[in-house]
């Protein structure tokens, strides 16, 4: 009982003072866990602990996939499950409903594939772009540089920011009378409308959300960096690899856990993309930022008549992407592992 | 054992006491366009004063809360104990009825029959509230830029032609990025659809598909979108049914020739103030007619209340003859209320635009269809309204021609009717 020795003239640290509540809790939870081992055994008590965070997740992620997939199952307008008509599987074939994919004009449900369209483009450019300006954000931080905390403050800034202010900042900046064409006029050239083009928009979507997010990224990769030992760059100096080298050869294979974390959320959060371009574009121009997350919020919840069955499948279908791709990298990360231990 | 007994029945009593302090409580969905919402607190003050065992909760909202959450909770069994819609028929089983509640049955039919059907399930009595405003959509034009572009505005039988021409001649001159702008909503494009002979009710009531009338419009419309007559901005500017309005483009100045409606003047009275002259114009004519849209918002009493008579007494105080006098005069808003209108109003603004523009409102609304006061009454109208914006914005975004635009609304609206079980 170390903490209960009197420091030289008499005092307790304030390490000691914090750590008497601590300890009282501690021997409050004692007995009865006690109790609880010895009637579960040693061997239940990873159960036991488990339980609490198995419950939540069974509470807020199972259920409500379950009753998202027994709503996609029913249709008509009518929000209670009870109230609602079994139609089996009509919801994903009005869905899939299409002469050919490619073309969403083809399809019953035209939005749905325009939606889907836009979000594999979203995608590919935003979890590539993200991946890379994170990965060299996080490389240049990692070097001795001035301000070094400073400049990994502004770029982590963002990642605090709401969502609904990112969008109404970026739509402050790139709006017809925005500070983008202000500055533009100010410099001799015509403004033009970014938010109405179709390609512009869509690359201000891309453009924001990795604004937004590539701090959080930025600072797993760092993370990753400085868990690198120092000495395997030092031995490499040695042996006169050049830096490119030594960046496929030590660093990229070492930060690989990190980026599988990385590339798995990125995706992930891609395919979600909502709230910031809700309020930068509302899916506009057109449907030319239209997200599949929009695309089910509205069918559930915006339109006068809506229709949750088919939200539901919607959904259902996007969280089956997502459980393909997630397994897809897990999958491939593993192969990759093995093949380090190998080696 | 005998402690824990203890704290279970404290908390149970603290509970139900809770709950009590509930009893009085009546909950008020509220958005607002202009000063309404002070105005409506005001005289809910004073109602709190003469009744202090009901307590009036006024939850000032944005419209897309009422038209996008507000169903939402409804459809739970939720929701407020009163609110402020515009989407009435569509969600008439959610109203209370007020016919076995309020003071005087008789004096609420008699001021405000006229609109009682818009709220109320088919084929029944019930009182389901009132109008806290009429609307009739209409014009604006910047009389300001009328003036230094030396054009003449176009007169009372201008036709949307004309209103095009002349405007985009201002716009033109005075380098302004607007000649024209409708709000991105499928109540404004329905005027205009109507005046050009449209016609959205079939022969057994439910949607007939789109008519040349309407599809002569559409067509109009998505040209002057695409060659720059009508703003861009407002039509592109989302995706689905979204709404949104263009009266901050015609407030900065940047918009010659804005097509909303009534509710606009006291948000134009406040904020234009002195900075540009406007008047308002009517509707433009089209081959068939010049009718505008009516329409409105309604206070509805919430059948999921569970105080229903204290809801009662709130309605019947916010419908009684004075303060719908009042409210109307303050807020600058067209009354429902039949004695209301028949003695007149004084409308509470030193701004002689404002009030002409009121005039010109009231004068539109003479020229108001047969077919345009059927549509807040039907149960349709939304459905129809929610494909005509989104596809005529796909089409003005570019993303599908027009005719395509005209078959995907009719199979829209065919969807939706399939979708309701109706």
């Amino acid at each position: 009982m170390k903490a209960d020795v009197p420091r030289e003239g008499g005092g307790f640290s304030l390490g000691e003072v914090v750590m008497v509540p601590v300890r009282l809790a501690l021997s409050a939870i004692d007995a009865p866990l006690r109790w609880v081992q010895r009637r579960l055994g040693i061997g239940g008590m990873a159960t036991f602990f488990l339980l609490p965070n198995m419950l939540i997740f069974g509470i807020f992620v199972l259920l409500p996939f379950f009753i998202n997939f027994a709503y996609s199952m029913t249709g008509g307008t009518a929000l209670f499950l009870p109230d609602r008509s079994f139609v089996g599987g009509d919801q994903y074939a009005r869905l899939f409903d299409c002469v050919n994919y490619t073309d969403p004009n083809s399809c019953a449900e035209d939005t749905f594939w325009t939606a889907v369209g836009n979000t594999a483009w979203f995608v590919v450019l935003q979890v590539t772009l993200m991946i890379l300006f994170s990965l060299v954000t996080a490389l240049i931080l990692n070097r001795e540089l001035m301000a070094r905390s400073f400049w990994r403050a502004v770029f982590f800034f963002p990642v605090l920011l709401s969502p609904v202010v990112v969008g109404l900042i970026w739509k402050w900046i790139l709006q017809r009378q925005g500070l983008l064409n202000f500055g533009l006029y100010g410099l001799g050239f015509d403004p033009y409308t970014w938010l109405n083009d179709r390609n512009w928009s869509f690359a201000a979507t891309v453009g924001v959300s990795i604004w937004a997010h590539m701090g959080f990224y930025t600072l797993i990769l760092l993370a990753g960096l400085q868990a690198i030992p120092k000495d395997l760059y030092e031995a490499a100096e040695m042996d006169g690899t050049r830096p490119a080298r030594a960046f496929w050869r030590i660093t990229l294979p070492l930060l690989m856990p990190n980026l599988l974390v990385v590339i798995v959320l990125v995706l992930i959060r891609a395919v979600q993309i909502f709230d910031e371009v809700y309020v930068l574009t509302g899916g506009g121009p057109g449907t030319s930022t239209l997200y599949i997350t929009q695309y089910i919020y509205e069918t559930g919840f915006a339109t006068q008549l809506r229709n949750p069955g088919l939200a539901a499948a919607a959904s259902i279908l996007m969280g089956a992407v997502l459980v393909v791709l997630t397994l897809v990298q897990l999958g491939l990360g593993r192969k990759g592992e093995k093949k380090g231990a190998r080696k | 054992m005998k402690k824990t007994r203890t704290m279970l029945a404290a908390l149970a009593v603290g509970l139900l006491t809770s709950t009590a302090a509930l009893a009085g409580d009546v909950r008020i969905m509220w958005y607002s366009d202009g000063v309404e919402g002070e105005v409506l607190k005001d005289l809910l003050d004073r109602f709190m004063k003469e009744n202090p065992g009901i307590n009036v909760i006024l939850d000032n909202v944005s419209y897309s809360v009422v038209k996008e959450q507000l169903p939402v909770q409804l459809e739970a069994g939720n929701g407020p104990d009163i609110a402020r819609v515009t989407n009435l028929k569509a969600q008439a089983q959610h109203w209370l009825d007020l016919r076995p509640l309020v003071a005087d049955a008789a004096y609420w039919d008699e001021n405000f029959g006229g609109q009682a059907d818009w709220m109320r399930p088919d084929g029944s009595n019930q009182i389901s509230g009132f109008m806290t405003q009429i609307t009739i959509a209409g014009g604006f034009a910047n009389k300001t830029l009328f003036d230094q572009a030396g054009v003449a505005i176009p007169g009372k039988d201008a036709t949307w032609d004309d209103w095009a021409k002349a405007a985009k001649q201002v716009a033109e001159n005075q380098q302004v990025p607007f000649p024209m702008a409708l709000d991105r909503s499928g109540h404004r494009l329905s005027g205009p659809n109507l005046a050009y002979g449209g016609n959205y009710i079939g022969a057994d009531g439910k949607p007939a598909p789109l008519d040349d009338g309407s599809k002569n419009f559409l067509k109009t419309f998505v040209g002057w979108v695409a060659d720059g007559t009508m703003s861009k901005d407002v039509w592109v500017s989302a995706a689905g049914s979204t709404y949104r309005a263009a009266a901050d483009d015609f407030i900065n100045g940047q918009l010659v020739y804005y097509y909303s409606g009534s509710w606009q003047v006291p948000n134009f009275s406040t904020k234009i103030g002195t900075n540009f002259d406007w008047v308002a114009t009517g509707s433009p004519c089209g081959p068939s007619n010049c009718t505008g849209m009516t329409g409105g918002a309604g206070l509805v009493a919430v059948k999921y209340t569970k105080n229903p008579k204290d809801v009662a007494k709130v309605m019947d105080y916010l419908a009684s003859e004075p303060i719908v006098k009042e409210f109307s005069e303050r807020t600058l808003f067209l009354p429902a209320h039949k004695g209301v209108l028949a003695k007149g109003l004084d409308f509470k603004t030193d701004d002689a635009q404002a009030k002409a523009a009121l005039n010109a409102f009231v004068e539109a609304s003479k020229t108001l269809s047969d077919e345009a006061r059927k549509l807040p009454g039907w149960l349709w109208s939304d459905a129809v309204y929610g494909a005509l914006v989104t596809r005529v914005s796909q089409a003005a975004a570019g993303e599908m021609t027009v005719d395509e635009a005209f078959a995907r609304i009719d199979s829209d609206i065919a969807t939706k009717v399939k979708d309701s079980g109706n």
